[in-house]
Formats: C-alpha cells, sequence, structure tokens
C-alpha cells in the first residue's frame, strides 16, 4: 500500500518536473536570441490588428531573422503600451485625446466608418443631426423615418473601442450615446446583429461592409474608399502607429515598410485609404531609403 | 524498513498533501487579495454610494455607477432558477423514483455531456437559433434578459440536477417504503416524503446553480445585449457584472481597471453570500 503510495507520488513529481521543463522551454523560445534573430512587439487596437499581422506576415516572409509580433488589446491599451514601452509600437484606431499627446504618431491608413442597416430596411440616407438624435436616445422609432413603426435597435461598441471612440467624436459631438443602446465587443458582432435585425443600426469599417449589409448615405454621401479619398465623405478615422521616441532600428524598418508604396498598396487591398492621400508623403523614411539604396 | 521509518514517511506524506491541499486556498487567498487590493481604492476614491447605486457607467468619462449591473445580475439569476430550477427538479425526481435502469443509464451521461458543453457554444445557439425567435415572436431586440433567462437555465441544469439526485438517492428506503405502507402511491410518496426528506440538498442544489448563473459570462455577452440600463421587461437588453469585466478588460487602464476589479468585488461577495446559504443548508441537513 505505502510502496504504490510512493510510486505515484514518484510518478507526480516526474509530471511536474516534465511540466517545468516544458515551461522553460517555452520561455527560452519567446525571448529574442541575440544575433540570431530581432524581434518587435506591435500591440493595441483590434481593428488595426488584423491589417498588422497581414503586413507582418509578408514582412517576415522578406525579412527572415525578423519576428514581429502583433497582439490587441484595444486602443487605449495600445496607446498605454506605447507610452510605458511596453510594445515597440502601439496601435489606435482613434486620434489621441489631448492628455494621451507626446507619443510619436504615424498614421499609416484611413479607415472610413459606414453606418449600416439591414438591407430590408427602406432607408437609404440619414443626416447627421438624425443618427446623432438616434444613438442620444431622442429617435425611438423607425416611423418618422421610413415609414415602418417599430422600435430602433441601436447597436453601439463596447467603452474604449477606437470605433466607439472615432464615432462619438465625428457624430456624437458632445451628446452621450444613450446607455440603452445595445454593446457589441466587435466589428464583426455587430455585422452579424444587424444582418439578423431587420430593425438594427450600426456602424463598422467600411472595409468591412458586405452584402448582408446595406451602408447608408450620410449627409447624402455613400460610404466608399473613393468618397473618402475625395474628402467627400467625412467620417474616417486614422490607424496611429505610436512609439515612445521617434522610431529607430528595427522599429523604423518595418514602419517604412508600412508606409512604403507596396504596404500601403497591400493596405488598399484589404479595403482601407493610404495615408499618404490626406497626409502627404511622411519624410520619416527617406533617410531610410537612401540608406538602402547606398547599400 | 523499521517501524519508526514507516510512520516518519507515514507523516511526510501527509504533509505534503496537506501542503498540496492547502495550495488551493492559497490561490483563493491571492484572488481574494489581488482584487479588494486594485478594487478597493477605486470604491474609496468614487464612494461606495455613487458604486453601488448610481445607474451611470461611462468609465471614460468618470461615472462608476454599477446599480444597474447589480439588478441586472440579480433578475438574470432570478430567472434562471425559474426555468432551470423546476425542470431540474422535476428530472431528478423521474431519474431517481420512477425511471427504469435502462432509462436512466441514457439520461445520466447525456447529462454530463451537458455540464461539458462550453459556455460560447452556448452563447452562440442562444444567438443563432433564440434571438431570432425572442424577436420575432416577443418583440424586442431578441438580446434580452429572457434570452438570458432561457439559455442560463439550461446551463444551470447539470448542477441542479447532480446534486439534488444525490439529495434524493440519500432519502433512506425505510421512509418510502413506510409511505407504501400507509397506501401512498408512489407520486405520493415521491411529493409528501421523498422530496421533502431531501429538502435541504435539493435547496441546495438550487443556491449551487444560481452561483453558476451569477458567474457565467461568455454565453450571457452574446446574448443580454449588454445595455446599460435597469431592465422595466424580459424583453430588454441587460448587461451582467461579469460581462461588463469581461467587455472592457481589454480596453481599460487606470480608473476604469480598478473599477472592473471593483465590480469584480461586488460579484465576490455575491457568490459568497450565495455559497454560505448553500453550505447552511447543506449542514442542517447533517444535523437532522
Amino acid at each position: 500500500m505505502n510502496r504504490r503510495l510512493g510510486k505515484h507520488l514518484g510518478l507526480l513529481c516526474l509530471l511536474l518536473a516534465v511540466g517545468l521543463l516544458f515551461a522553460c522551454s517555452r520561455k527560452e523560445e519567446d525571448t529574442p536570441k541575440k544575433g540570431g534573430y530581432a524581434s518587435i512587439i506591435i500591440a493595441g487596437s483590434t481593428s488595426v490588428q488584423p491589417f498588422a499581422e497581414k503586413l507582418a506576415e509578408i514582412y517576415m516572409v522578406k525579412n527572415p531573422n525578423t519576428v514581429v509580433n502583433v497582439q490587441g488589446g484595444g486602443s487605449t491599451a495600445g496607446i498605454r503600451a506605447a507610452q510605458s514601452g511596453i510594445a515597440n509600437i502601439g496601435t489606435s484606431s482613434r486620434n489621441l485625446h489631448p492628455e494621451e499627446k507626446g507619443l510619436f504618431e504615424i498614421p499609416i491608413a484611413f479607415d472610413g466608418i459606414a453606418v449600416i442597416v439591414n438591407p430590408k430596411n427602406p432607408i437609404n440616407n440619414l443626416s447627421t443631426e438624425t443618427l446623432r438624435a438616434i444613438y442620444a436616445g431622442k429617435i425611438l422609432n423607425w416611423k418618422g423615418l421610413n415609414g415602418v413603426d417599430h422600435r430602433i435597435t441601436t447597436i453601439t461598441r463596447e467603452e474604449g473601442s477606437g470605433t466607439r471612440g472615432a464615432f462619438e467624436e465625428l457624430v456624437m459631438e458632445k451628446l452621450e450615446i444613450d446607455p440603452g443602446c445595445i454593446v457589441q465587443d466587435s466589428n464583426g458582432a455587430v455585422r452579424e446583429l444587424v444582418a439578423t435585425d431587420p430593425y438594427a443600426i450600426g456602424y463598422i469599417s467600411i472595409g468591412l461592409v458586405n452584402k448582408q449589409v446595406k451602408a447608408v448615405a450620410l449627409d447624402g454621401v455613400a460610404p466608399s474608399v473613393k468618397a473618402v479619398k475625395e474628402k467627400r465623405y467625412r467620417f474616417f478615422r486614422p490607424f496611429l502607429f505610436l512609439t515612445k521616441k521617434k522610431p529607430s532600428g528595427l522599429t523604423l524598418h518595418f514602419i517604412c515598410f508600412v508606409l512604403s508604396p507596396e504596404g500601403q498598396r497591400i493596405l488598399a487591398k484589404e479595403g482601407l485609404i493610404p495615408a499618404s492621400i490626406i497626409h502627404g508623403e511622411s519624410d520619416l523614411c527617406r533617410q531610410q531609403t537612401s540608406k538602402e539604396e547606398k547599400n | 524498513m523499521s517501524a519508526a521509518d514507516i510512520k516518519r514517511r507515514e507523516k511526510l506524506i501527509q504533509r505534503i498533501f496537506l501542503v498540496i491541499a492547502f495550495s488551493s486556498l492559497f490561490s483563493l487567498f491571492l484572488i481574494a487579495l489581488f482584487i479588494f487590493v486594485e478594487g478597493l481604492p477605486m470604491i474609496w476614491k468614487v464612494g461606495l454610494k455613487d458604486f453601488l447605486l448610481s445607474t451611470r457607467w461611462a468609465p471614460t468619462k468618470g461615472h462608476f455607477g454599477i446599480f444597474a449591473m447589480i439588478v441586472s445580475s440579480f433578475w438574470v439569476t432570478i430567472g434562471a432558477l425559474l426555468f432551470g430550477g423546476p425542470l431540474g427538479l422535476m428530472c431528478s425526481i423521474f431519474l431517481v423514483e420512477f425511471a427504469s435502469p435502462k432509462v436512466r443509464a441514457i439520461i445520466k451521461p447525456a447529462l454530463e455531456l451537458l455540464a461539458g458543453i462550453p459556455s460560447v457554444v452556448y452563447g452562440f445557439l442562444g444567438v443563432v437559433y433564440l434571438v431570432p425567435l425572442v424577436r420575432d415572436y416577443l418583440g424586442g431586440p431578441g438580446l434580452s434578459l429572457l434570452t438570458s433567462c432561457i439559455i442560463l437555465g439550461i446551463m444551470i441544469l447539470p448542477t441542479v440536477i447532480s446534486i439534488s439526485v444525490d439529495s434524493l438517492v440519500a432519502v433512506p428506503d425505510s421512509y418510502r417504503e413506510a409511505a407504501f405502507s400507509l397506501g401512498a402511491t408512489r407520486w405520493q410518496a415521491t411529493h409528501m416524503v421523498t422530496v421533502h426528506a431531501a429538502k435541504s440538498g435539493i435547496i441546495t442544489a438550487l443556491v449551487l446553480g444560481m452561483g453558476r448563473a451569477v458567474g457565467e459570462t461568455m454565453a450571457v455577452i452574446m446574448i443580454a445585449g449588454n445595455a446599460l440600463k435597469i431592465p422595466l421587461s424580459p424583453l430588454d437588453p441587460i448587461r451582467t457584472m461579469t460581462s461588463n469585466i469581461a467587455l472592457e478588460m481589454g480596453y481599460a487602464s487606470g480608473l476604469h481597471r480598478q473599477a472592473l476589479f471593483a465590480t469584480g468585488i461586488v460579484l465576490f461577495f455575491f457568490v459568497m453570500a450565495l455559497n454560505l446559504i448553500a453550505t447552511a443548508f447543506a449542514r442542517r441537513k447533517r444535523l437532522k
């Protein structure tokens, strides 16, 4: 009896030891080896994340021996991560608040925000004032808007989300979003709900609008990449890369890849608006490119 | 090996197990410590009254009232109990008193399977099937208190059933035989004698089911709508305390983060109260 117990304990210890061994080896893998390969961490906005992942993937293929880790967390977390230096690059899908300034801001692209309704909804156009009144909880019924006598299901994003932050800034001005609004925690969830609920209204990135939902025109302008480029559609926000100091080394190299014609083409293919169209060429990478040419 | 050696070894093994047993207690202590350390300063700053009794939650603008969420958590728990309680109780009575061994052999493993389904699957099924049903036939946005109660009612079934089955099985057969000898039918014996004798165990089952309902997060985020208002009808969307934490955790920093930990403190007391009630009932049964 005693011996068997001892055997079991021995087995347990063995398992623990193996577990520890694994834990150790994992940890070693995570830290970059000197001279082996270099790595940078990008963290922040969940709206920027899929695009950053795509860019990182292509960058790593072109530059073996580099590792670009892309993490989520949200715009606010991305700003914090850049401030504290936890991440080499923090990402944000909204403009920085006055108290968050002081970081090095690099807009990598712009993203339009589209207001979407169910395809069955006859409405095609909304004025900013009406949209604001709907989200402030002052218009509760579709009747005055499209004739259908039914309560509006208003869908918003969670507190802290960059998309919500941008929507508040662009549409709500000083009013607050009504607490009775339904809250969903991703662009995809908002789209899914609008696609299934004929009385719903929500807002998502232009690049994510598909056939399941209908994007309405705001103040007479239909949302499209083209309309943003021509500066007719004013509901867009920047996708920002944030660094604590002026970027250098691998961080700069990656940022310059993102701002290069190739990087910008990748972003445009995913439905974003290239940064250069609105902000003009950035001179951050001029030195870098000339240096590369010399090499 | 001498007798003293064996004795010493026995002692050592006992100690090892004691340490291992205490490690779970230790982690509970650490969890409690951390949520209090992180959350209390915020309650101190905002004030207990403004934190617990205000319905205005806008952390980025400096408002931290969780009253609407406390009310929502309360209602969703009661609602889940209304759906899951009777269903679970009847199911366990059937399993113990009426089912043939063959039927029992099918139902019991099925129930265990129900317990093993991840909550995100319940949430997904809720969004895809139940939400449109509620929206089309009862009105409202579909993401609502009612939908959450139904889904949570199903999710607490395994907890309610397994514990009330145990307490019904524990009722000595002599009780039933005595009832039969007085001419009682099977049903009369069940509801007049057996269920009565197992009462404290059944209440424990219901209270633990409530604990499960309060704590459920993922499924509730998906089907409750997460609106920040006190629900005025079962068709209104709600946000519970747990879903508030999970929803905003990724974005929170500073005071906002502390406020989420403080929400955790309230939940901690909520669940602790439920567990104390459950143990109190369980103890009463043993004293009898």
